[in-house]
């Protein structure tokens, strides 16, 4: 729909980078409009995980996660709406961290789902986390959703390798059945680690409404995405269907043809959810499960500084393993997207290997405490190995 | 059986703000050339947000504060969604259910009988591009798209077409006191759609609902729904459906024509808009905007009455166009307080008819205030007669020229000494025999007539009063 399509206006985080005299190496494929978890429904062809090439990067962000691990570049962009930074970079053993909503602007952002997309950083260690962070974080007029609150220096949360005083619990609804066992023994040895770093660790943490987080963003998201996507109409810009009889005929068609099946899956999933006599059932049902979630991480949050989890149930699949039965695609996120949907911070970060696949840890924070997830993450990367693991390529 | 009109008005009005509704773009398009007040983010291009313009959001609150409404102050805005070329984004960002102002009325009168028609919101929202069709395709101009649109509904209690003009006059009056739009309707910035259906007295359900569009004046709307209210009744007399569906009034032939069926109502899958966090409007801010209320219409036409002793009716002419009212006002500062109804008279009277013949606005018309009230001193002092200041208005209308230049250049000089004009009377006398016998039958009217003449004779200089005077005393009294 947009291949062709060259805006004339950079994004804000991009404005950012320019002025910190950052260098563009290129721009990375991705799920078309971010819709997806293995960037296989990339409008233009898929994406290898360098650690296996026969299996994905994990998505949507796949192209940055893969770069980055395959020494492409020193950092890379992503936009997370379900765990599209996260996921990725747990299959790719980098570091990914979706900032609070509001911590970066989205201006320039396409968007998927506007209430739950932010913008953040992939990198090889948390470090380059940090300094990200400091470039692209803060206020813009041009994001009337970006908060303005001053940007701390997020690289003074990396001084510290001890975590003592620091609590940090373990929400027992990510450990349930479905998870790759050596998914779970990996995070299971992480945690012991954060412990050993003088971490208190608590396992009296439930999440009740984490069964409905997908259920809910399924109806959220899309909902959303079916306005954002309204707009490739063929009108303005980017792909028109050429030849059509009338205007009514020119959007079926460009629509139709522009858009892959995924995006157009959910384009109809949204216009249905949000349709009369569906919207109290559907979207409004979802809104109010967003508050409950919200309220589940604001009662565990007020006793820890931050949840652990894995950030995937699984490691990398294969190619083409999940590409016909979109649920187990969708249930891929099942850790990540309760973060977007309470618009807190998480970060993953490698966290060792199941069957010679990166596993990832997941640190879920209060909004704006990133500072706090830096510090657990870099003292539990000083204190492993997994970050400076290479693909062999 | 008896039928009722029901008629429920929605008022687009465009606000007069520097920029757009939710982008920095000039808003002032009138002039400009095609797409060239546009941005990223009125173009809808991708990955743009919008930005609420706090000046728009300050004009709906100071237009629901005049319309009575309670202003919320919790507001948000929401996506209405379809999709046709002139929506660059594929969805409208408007007001669903919390608008800026909501419950309000505003007065109407018709023929001195005042009625409360309730107002149900009013809120905000952005204008869509306008398309010019080709013959075989359309051009698309952006320059509108996003330009702040207030609008305001009314509850379905209009029932008849005068009174629906009247509650479009009144309301276009508030606006324009307001200076909030333009609101020309020809222009398009002060637009009006109606919903009309009629009734048995006495029923409560309502029958089929007609939206009716294309009304660019307040004459078309009244005409429209005047049209609309017979085609139903008929309809009904002659047992044909009414159909719910929208019809387009088409000013040349008189006559609504439809447009598009709504059987199946229009689903705009409206949903809070992500990109915006709800915008709450606190007590302090409230208050602040209610102090910029000007003095309004209503207000104003009741001051006239009290401090200038006005007629009702010609207090609510006066002051039912804000730049009338304001006109008026300077006259009688300049003229004098007690000289307020003779303003009146010539602001309705003649400086009205000499306006209407040439539509003119009184805002464009070489005739000033300061000519107004020297013609009203001047009349008052006996300098000048009624006729001669007849005679200036007019010459000033046309040059506008002073009235002291006109009285000079044209010799208007009212002559009050009699000695001047003594032998003048004397010749009327001699020369109207009939019309003296007449007088002395008891035939008062005669000497009018014999005054006239001798007015007449003058160039309408002579005083007539002092005329009629001389004349009775000539003729040896009554
Ligand atoms: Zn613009």
């Amino acid at each position: 729909m947009l291949e062709n399509f060259i805006p004339p206006y950079n994004a804000t985080v991009m404005e950012k980078f320019i002025s910190r005299n950052a260098v563009l190496v290129g721009k990375t494929n991705m799920d078309e409009f971010a819709m997806g978890s293995s960037t296989e429904n990339s409008a233009f062809f898929p994406t290898n995980n360098p650690w296996d090439t026969e299996r994905v990067p994990g998505g949507s962000s796949g192209g940055s996660a893969a770069g980055i691990a395959a020494d492409e570049a020193i950092c890379a962009l992503g936009s997370d709406t379900g765990g599209s930074i996260r996921q990725p970079a747990s299959f790719c053993n980098v570091v990914g961290l979706k900032p609070t909503y509001g911590r970066v602007s989205r201006f320039g952002l396409i968007a998927f789902a506007s209430s739950l997309d932010q913008i953040g950083p992939i990198t090889k260690d948390v470090t380059d986390c940090a300094l990200v962070m400091n470039a692209i974080a803060g206020h813009d007029p041009m994001d009337s959703t970006a908060v303005d609150r001053p940007v701390p220096d997020y690289t003074s949360a990396l001084s510290n390798r001890e975590l003592k005083g620091l609590r940090i619990g373990v929400p027992r609804e990510y450990f349930a059945e479905g998870m790759q066992t050596g998914v779970t023994s990996a995070i299971e040895a992480a945690i012991k680690k954060l412990e050993e770093l003088g971490a208190e660790v608590g396992r009296d943490v439930s999440l009740p409404h984490t069964k409905y987080a997908l259920a809910a963003y399924y109806i959220i998201a899309p909902s959303e995405a079916s306005a954002n996507l309204s707009r490739y109409d063929g009108v303005k810009y980017g792909f028109r269907y050429p030849g059509a009889a009338n205007a009514i005929e020119s959007t079926e068609k460009t629509r139709q043809f522009g858009f892959g099946p995924e995006v157009k899956r959910r384009i109809m999933l949204g216009t249905y959810a949000l349709s009369a006599g569906y919207y109290d059932a559907y979207y409004l049902k979802a809104q109010k499960i967003r508050t409950l979630i919200k309220q589940d991480f604001d009662n565990a949050l007020q006793k820890y500084d931050a949840l652990v989890t894995p950030t995937s149930p699984t490691t990398a699949f294969k190619m083409g393993e999940k590409t016909d039965d979109p649920l187990q695609m969708y249930l891929s996120d099942i850790c990540t997207l309760p973060a977007n949907i309470a618009g807190i911070p998480a970060i993953s970060v490698p966290a060792g290997f199941a069957d010679n696949l990166p596993v990832g840890m997941q640190l879920m924070g209060k909004a704006f405490s990133e500072e706090t997830l830096l510090r657990i993450a870099y003292a539990y990367e000083q204190a492993t190995d997994w970050h400076k693991r290479k693909p062999a390529l | 059986m008896d039928y009722e009109t029901i008629i429920g008005l929605e008022v687009h009005a465009q606000l007069l703000t520097g920029s757009k509704m939710f982008c920095s773009c000039n808003a002032n398009y009138t002039e400009a050339e095609p797409n060239s007040h546009v941005c990223p983010v009125c173009l809808g291009m991708p990955g743009v947000l919008p930005v609420i313009n706090q000046k728009a959001v300050e004009y709906a609150m100071l237009s629901a504060l005049a319309l009575n409404c309670t202003v919320s102050e919790y507001t948000k805005f929401d996506r209405k969604n379809y999709n046709y070329p002139d929506l660059m984004k594929g969805y409208q960002i408007s007001q669903y259910d919390f608008p800026i102002g909501k419950h309000g009325w505003l007065t109407i009168d018709i023929n001195g009988n005042r009625k409360q028609v309730n107002i149900t919101r009013v809120h905000l929202e952005e204008d869509v591009a306008k398309l010019h069709h080709e013959h075989h395709y359309s051009r698309v101009d952006v320059n509108r798209a996003g330009l702040p649109l207030m609008e305001i509904v009314s509850e379905p209690e209009i029932s008849s077409p005068e009174e629906a003009r009247d509650y479009l006059m009144k309301l276009h009056s508030i606006l324009r006191y307001l200076g909030v739009s333009t609101c020309n309707m020809e222009d398009g910035s002060f637009r009006c759609d109606a919903n009309i259906s009629i009734r048995p007295i006495g029923c409560k359900e309502l029958m089929a609902k007609v939206e009716v569009k294309n009304m660019n004046s307040f004459k078309a709307v009244y005409q429209a729904l005047e049209y609309e209210s017979r085609r139903q009744r008929k309809a009904v007399k002659e047992g044909e459906p009414i159909f719910q569906e929208t019809r387009g009034w088409l000013d040349e032939k008189g006559e609504t024509v439809s447009q598009r069926s709504k059987e199946c109502a229009d689903d705009y899958r409206y949903f809070p808009e992500p990109d915006l966090p709800p915008l709450i409007i606190d007590k302090t801010w409230i208050a602040k905007i209610k102090e910029k209320l000007p003095e309004l219409p209503e207000a104003r036409k009741n001051r006239f009455v009290a401090q200038y002793g006005l007629l009702l009716h010609d207090a609510s002419v006066l002051t039912g166009s804000l730049k009338m009212a304001d006109y008026f006002e300077e006259c009688v500062k300049l003229a004098g307080k007690e000289r307020a109804k003779a303003a009146t008279t010539w602001i309705l009277g003649d400086l009205s008819r000499l306006l209407n013949a040439s539509g003119t606005g009184i805002g464009d018309t070489k005739v000033r205030p300061e000519h107004i009230a020297d013609i009203i001193k001047l009349t008052g002092k006996n300098t000048i007669s009624g006729p001669a200041a007849k005679t200036i208005i007019e010459e000033t209308f046309h040059t506008g020229k002073s009235v002291d230049d006109i009285i000079n250049d044209k010799d208007l000089r009212q002559v009050n000494d009699i000695s001047e004009i003594q032998d003048l009377i004397k010749q009327a006398i001699n020369d109207n025999p009939k019309a003296i016998s007449d007088y002395r039958a008891g035939k008062e009217q005669a000497l009018m007539f014999i005054t006239g003449q001798v007015v007449k004779a003058t160039s309408g200089r002579a005083n007539p009063v002092a005329v009629k005077e001389i004349l009775i005393e000539e003729l040896g009294g009554k």
